[in-house]
């Protein structure tokens, strides 16, 4: 049974739809991010779901209770926000009692809550402090303190680690990971971050111009893109997406790409999905990660197809960890991930491995995933 | 907005300082001589001010005059000095003082925070009352008051500030929340908090600069006020304004000049003390919103 559920929701302004049809649901426990790009309804999506925003149809239901026209405070939630949002006015132990204050707990037991919390997050020692004097990161927790310390059904974080530097951002990520395995809770977090969504979630939500584009696990969303915009969204550097002409040989399929100034590269595709062959002799859209084009020593050996052909190395960016090379395939730049070190030169030609289990095509027009 | 870098556009030689503080003083010293005629002629007899010599200290110094305009000189028919006037003034100002920025402030609070259909031409319309030349209001005012019973009384007096100021008191406040994150709103609506609680938890106690500036701009409008003071008081309800004009221009009688000086530095006195007790408050309200602190 779903924890969170929302069905059919819309939400306009005026004339103006911005949420579209949206239908997702979330077990109990569960971590759910959503992400897109800026404008998609992300953010909007949450403040529905947290009552801020009112919705124009459908319905959310948490725990099997629906809660559409119910208020914010009346929906067992705590939300988080993008500038922690904590009142300026009040001590961090001030700010965390507020919830409390305000439904009348008593005193001591607000105190026991704050103890409690402020244990758990270390940041007793920041109990008597204004917001104002606090770091970035310290903030952050006290946010989530305050969040914490109301014990609710759903968590919403709205982008809470945007406002960060690069390297706070990895711990409170971690500690973000760690708070939910220990507390068991179901959580709805919003960020614009591919990574942070690969490495939080359970489940994805991957959101365009208020349309729900793919919702699935992690690996599902990066290894099976449903259409293009997911496949180059998810996954840093992008999908290689490049255009490919499938071709029937009698056997079996193969799919060639345009090469510069070369013969074309026709790579055969023995576990083709089922219903590429109704392509064949016509235009695809060929998706491979960098990490699957590879050196043909770096290549995957429990892969069942790996393809190996020419091509000319445009640019050669070592990255420490990896190399990666630039070339041109189908008409547009492609990266490949090589290891570290490879001997391979800018203006060379090199071998290339494709690891074709993990090549996707798209149909062109529509631009959804061939199945 | 503490530890501002020394560099700026002007240069720090010598020779400009000095200019600068020239100008400075020079204008200072234009700008209080007025104030100086005032206070070295209330504390003069009357026999020396006569003999001309506005800029000269006094030979005999008393302070006789300020005792006169106090509580003793004749003020229309009765020689009752400014001190009930003074009283009626404060009794009138501090309560219209309140009200409009109290109605200011939540005025602000819901044009920023809960925007309604229409909320901007509403804040609109509001403004356009800032414009309005108080003598267009006055004839309107007074039918309004006379059906309202509040003709010639203290509270009809505050009613017509309260309403002139609430234009002002608005959009001193929606532009100062209009720049304070809703996200805290919102917080604290999650937290439960219901509407006049998030104001007076969460948003008055950010508001102290704002609400000195609309504090200060308040009490010296209606403070200085004399036209609304001359139409609508009643004989037992003259502000200080205008009980100083008669004062001034009484025709019985000598002109006792430095009564009136005295008088005259005792009616703008409260104004002053505002400003003192608070102006920096006043800069700093002022200026919130436009940079970024």
């Amino acid at each position: 049974m779903s924890f969170l559920k929302i069905s059919n929701l819309r939400k306009s302004y005026g004339a103006l739809e911005i949420l579209k049809d949206i239908n997702l649901e979330i077990e109990e426990g569960g971590f759910l991010v959503l992400v897109g790009p800026s404008g998609c309804g992300k953010s909007t999506l949450l403040n529905t779901i947290a009552g801020l925003e009112p919705i124009t149809s459908g319905d959310i239901a948490i725990d099997g209770r629906s809660v559409a026209g119910l208020h914010p405070s009346k929906r067992d939630i705590a939300m988080v926000f993008q500038s922690y949002a904590l009142y300026p006015n009040m001590t961090v132990a001030g700010n965390i009692a507020f919830g409390m204050e305000i439904r009348g707990v008593p005193k001591e037991e607000r105190d026991r809550a704050i103890k409690q919390v402020a244990d758990m997050l270390q940041i007793g020692h920041l109990l008597d402090r204004k917001p104002g004097q606090l770091s970035g990161g310290q903030r952050q927790r006290v946010a989530m303190g305050r969040a914490l310390v109301r014990d609710p059904k759903l968590f919403l974080f709205d982008e809470p680690l945007s406002n960060l530097d690069a390297k706070l951002r990895v711990d409170m990520r971690t500690e973000i990971k760690r708070l939910h395995h220990r507390m068991k809770t179901t959580i709805v977090y919003v960020t614009h971050d591919q990574i942070e969504a690969m490495t939080l979630a359970s489940k994805i939500a991957v959101l365009k111009d208020g349309v729900l584009q793919q919702f699935g696990s992690p690996s599902e969303i990066y290894n099976n893109p449903a259409n293009t915009f997911v496949a180059d969204f998810m996954g840093s550097p992008a999908m290689n997406l490049l255009k490919g002409r499938v071709e029937g040989n009698g056997t079996g399929l193969a799919v060639s790409l345009a090469r510069h100034e070369a013969e074309p590269l026709v790579l055969a595709v023995p576990h083709a999905p089922g219903n590429l062959s109704a392509y064949a002799g016509k235009e695809v859209i060929f998706g491979i990660r960098p990490e699957a084009l590879t050196d043909p020593d770096g290549a995957d050996r429990n892969a069942r197809t790996v393809a190996e052909g020419d091509c000319l190395i445009e640019v050669v960016e070592p990255a420490g960890a990896d190399t990666f090379a630039v070339t041109n395939l189908g008409g547009k730049e492609i990266v490949a991930r090589l290891r570290a070190d490879v001997p391979i030169a800018a203006g060379q030609t090199a071998r290339l491995a494709f690891n074709l289990d993990k090549a996707v095509f798209f149909d062109p027009a529509s631009q959804l995933r061939i199945a | 907005m503490s530890a501002q870098s020394p560099d700026n556009i002007i240069s720090h030689g010598r020779l400009t300082r000095a200019l600068i503080y020239a100008a400075l003083i020079l204008f200072a010293v234009f700008y209080l001589l007025p104030l100086y005629v005032m206070l070295v002629n209330s504390l003069k007899p009357l026999e020396e001010i006569r003999q001309g010599g506005m800029l000269n200290l006094p030979k005999v110094w008393t302070v006789e005059p300020w005792l006169s305009a106090w509580s003793t000189a004749q003020i229309g028919v009765q020689p009752t000095g400014l001190r009930p006037f003074f009283i009626n003034s404060i009794l009138m100002v501090v309560p219209a003082v309140a009200i409009s920025t109290v109605i200011g402030a939540l005025n602000g609070y819901v044009l920023t925070k809960w925007q309604f259909r229409g909320s901007n031409i509403f804040f609109g319309l509001l403004l356009l009352s800032c414009f309005i030349p108080f003598q267009i209001v006055l004839i309107p005012m007074a039918r309004i008051l006379g059906m309202l019973g509040l003709a010639g009384s203290l509270w009809g007096l505050i009613l017509v500030h309260v309403v002139y100021g609430i234009g002002f008191t608005t959009l001193y406040f929606r532009n100062y929340y209009e720049n304070f994150p809703t996200e805290l709103v919102r917080a604290a609506q999650i937290d439960g908090a219901s509407f006049f609680q998030i104001f007076y938890r969460i948003l008055l106690p950010s508001s102290g600069p704002i609400i000195v500036v609309s504090v200060i701009w308040q009490f010296t409008n209606i403070w200085n006020d004399f036209l609304f003071g001359a139409s609508f008081s009643g004989a037992a309800t003259t502000p200080m304004t205008v009980a100083l004009n008669n004062l001034v221009s009484s025709s019985t009688g000598v002109k006792e000049y430095n009564v009136h000086f005295a008088g005259a530095i005792l009616a703008a006195l409260p104004t002053l003390i505002v400003y003192i007790v608070s102006g920096r408050y006043f800069v700093r309200g002022l200026m919130s919103g436009a940079v970024k602190g």
